[in-house]
């Protein structure tokens, strides 16, 4: 019997691992991906990137437009991931096991979080082009929607790991339901909640630069306008920019992260 | 003089299987102390829960001080939770909370949504609190996170919690089933304490007989959620043990004194 049993483990992992290989060398050959020609081009465009895509002082003088662009972005990954929070946070909290006023509230705060969250930033962009256009509100709603989503997922996770103990206990000594979401809610699962709203900023400032160009605003567009008209150098420049501020915002919510938790 | 307690014929059904309480009845007088043992699953912490409407009975009816419990509306249910307090096996604390914090909860009973969503507490209370801390022997604590407390001190916190309500009865869960011996016994001093001095009445699941035969004034048997003991521990018998927990003479740790022998 045990023999049997651990016999049996092992073949289940040479099939996985055989499946594995082969789908991939399928996968390779329909799209014609060859490894040495794949590191050949990658030595290629290194030298390139090394040759011509650098900022020079000529391009420094873009580097105000620049930062009133990156500024824009930055702006608009905040705002559309703070207000979603609070729409998250109002969602999450009926979708809880732990806070659900009744269990069909619950259940359709659960399902239009994930809905909104199975779609992915840039097919709401795509989507929402249609209706806004071109416009910094299409990249705005888009971010806002899947934050949403992803949010209200993690926000009832948080909560949920609070339990039912405090809840109990608040309720047994005549609390009501603001009591218990203030009192004992929020305070076991605010830092977690805090944690999971810096790292939607950080992402969405990512994907809001990303977004840009295809909604034609913010940081975005200008490398696409650069890169199009054939300015490398103040292209490269944008995207020095915006390494420095990733690094940088990565850096402030860490340092934010370990001052609450 | 009337009961401040009364159950009669109480049923919880959870599920179509699951029968936790199969019509139990009883009274608890002011000022007793009374103690409830029986297997797991007997319905015991069904059984508190229902007290005070933590958990809806499904049959029966429970009055308290008077009151019907299962005919007050949302608000009076509020106010009569006030007077019932309830410590848990798990002290069921707010963790990242201090003390002092935890120990105010138990107001929230008398504050309105705003005032105690926002923690605001009049300085009678905050004294207050201050007092039932000393009482309970934590007053080095009163600032510290209730993470940081050993079990025995969370325990004490969860009393204190409850005695800030000023309650006329106290219903609790297994108080010292996760404790050390040591710690198990300042709780029950404690709530000894409570009803002899205070004369607060205690209703206590326990799983420890020895424990519950020495502090109680009455013991009560709860077995597949019905009642098969109830009475003052000096005349339970051996067998009568054995029967509530179904197991053999000599599997349970028992030291009963020589007169209990039957
Ligand atoms: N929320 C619930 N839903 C369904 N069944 C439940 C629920 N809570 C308790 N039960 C069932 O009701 C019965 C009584 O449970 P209860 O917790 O009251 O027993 P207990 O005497 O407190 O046991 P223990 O000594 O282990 O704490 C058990 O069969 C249990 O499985
Ligand atoms: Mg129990």
């Amino acid at each position: 019997m045990k023999l049997d049993y651990f016999s049996k483990k092992r073949w289940t992992g040479v099939i996985f691992l055989a499946v594995f290989i082969v789908l991939s060398i399928w996968v390779a050959s329909y799209t014609r991906f060859d490894l040495s020609r794949g590191l050949g081009s990658f030595v290629k465009a290194f030298n390139w990137t090394i040759s011509s895509f650098y900022p020079d002082s000529a391009s420094l003088v873009r580097l105000p437009a620049i930062l009133i662009k990156l500024r824009e972005t930055i702006f608009m990954a905040i705002a559309s991931t703070t207000i979603a929070s609070v729409f998250a946070l109002f969602f999450a909290l009926s979708g809880s096991k732990v806070t659900q006023v009744n269990s069909f509230l619950s259940i359709v705060s659960r399902g239009i979080a994930s809905f909104s969250r199975n779609i992915p930033v840039v097919a709401w962009a795509m989507i929402l082009l249609f209706s806004f256009g071109q416009s910094s509100l299409t990249g705005f709603l888009a971010l806002f929607v899947a934050t949403f989503g992803f949010l209200t997922r993690a926000f009832i996770e948080s909560i949920d790991e609070v339990g039912h103990e405090p809840v109990e206990a608040l309720k047994a000594s005549g609390g009501n339901y603001f009591h218990i979401v203030f009192q004992a809610v929020l305070p076991m699962s605010l830092s977690q909640i805090i944690s999971w709203i810096l790292y939607m900023i950080e992402t969405n400032i990512r994907s809001a630069t990303l977004l840009g160009i295809l909604t034609g605003t913010g940081i975005g567009f200008l490398f696409d306008l650069y890169y199009k008209t054939f300015n490398y150098h103040a292209a490269s420049l944008v995207v020095v920019v915006i390494v420095i501020a990733v690094f940088f915002i990565e850096f402030l919510s860490n340092y934010i992260r370990r001052l609450i938790l | 003089m009337n009961p401040l307690l009364t159950i009669n014929s109480l049923k919880k059904q959870y599920d179509e299987e699951t029968v936790a309480l199969n019509g139990v009845s009883f009274s608890v007088h002011e000022g007793e102390f009374v103690s409830i043992i029986g297997p797991s699953g007997a319905g015991k912490s069904t059984l508190l829960r229902c007290i005070n409407r933590i958990i809806d009975a499904t049959e029966g009816e429970i009055l308290f001080d008077g009151l019907n419990v299962g005919n007050q509306n949302k608000g009076q249910l509020r106010k009569l939770r006030t007077k019932i307090g309830m410590i848990f096996q798990h002290y069921n604390l707010v963790n990242r909370l201090s003390v002092i914090e935890n120990v105010l909860h138990g107001r929230l009973g008398y504050k309105n949504t705003f005032n105690g969503s926002l923690g605001l507490f009049t300085a009678q209370e905050k004294k207050q609190a201050f007092q039932i801390i000393e009482i309970l022997g934590l007053e080095k604590q009163a600032y510290k996170r209730c993470d940081q407390l050993s079990g025995g001190q969370k325990q004490r916190v969860g009393i204190a919690r409850a005695l800030i309500q000023e309650p006329r009865m106290m219903l609790c869960d297994e108080p010292i089933a996760s404790l050390d011996p040591n710690a198990s016994k300042i709780i029950m001093d404690h709530l000894k304490n409570i009803t002899t001095q205070m004369g607060i009445t205690c209703l206590v699941n326990l799983h420890q007989v020895n424990v519950a035969l020495k502090y109680s004034d009455r013991i009560i048997g709860i077995k597949h959620g019905l009642k098969v003991y109830d009475g003052p521990p000096k005349s339970i018998t051996k067998n009568q043990i054995y029967d509530i927990y179904e197991s053999e003479a000599g599997e349970l740790i028992l030291e009963l004194k020589d007169q209990n022998e039957a």
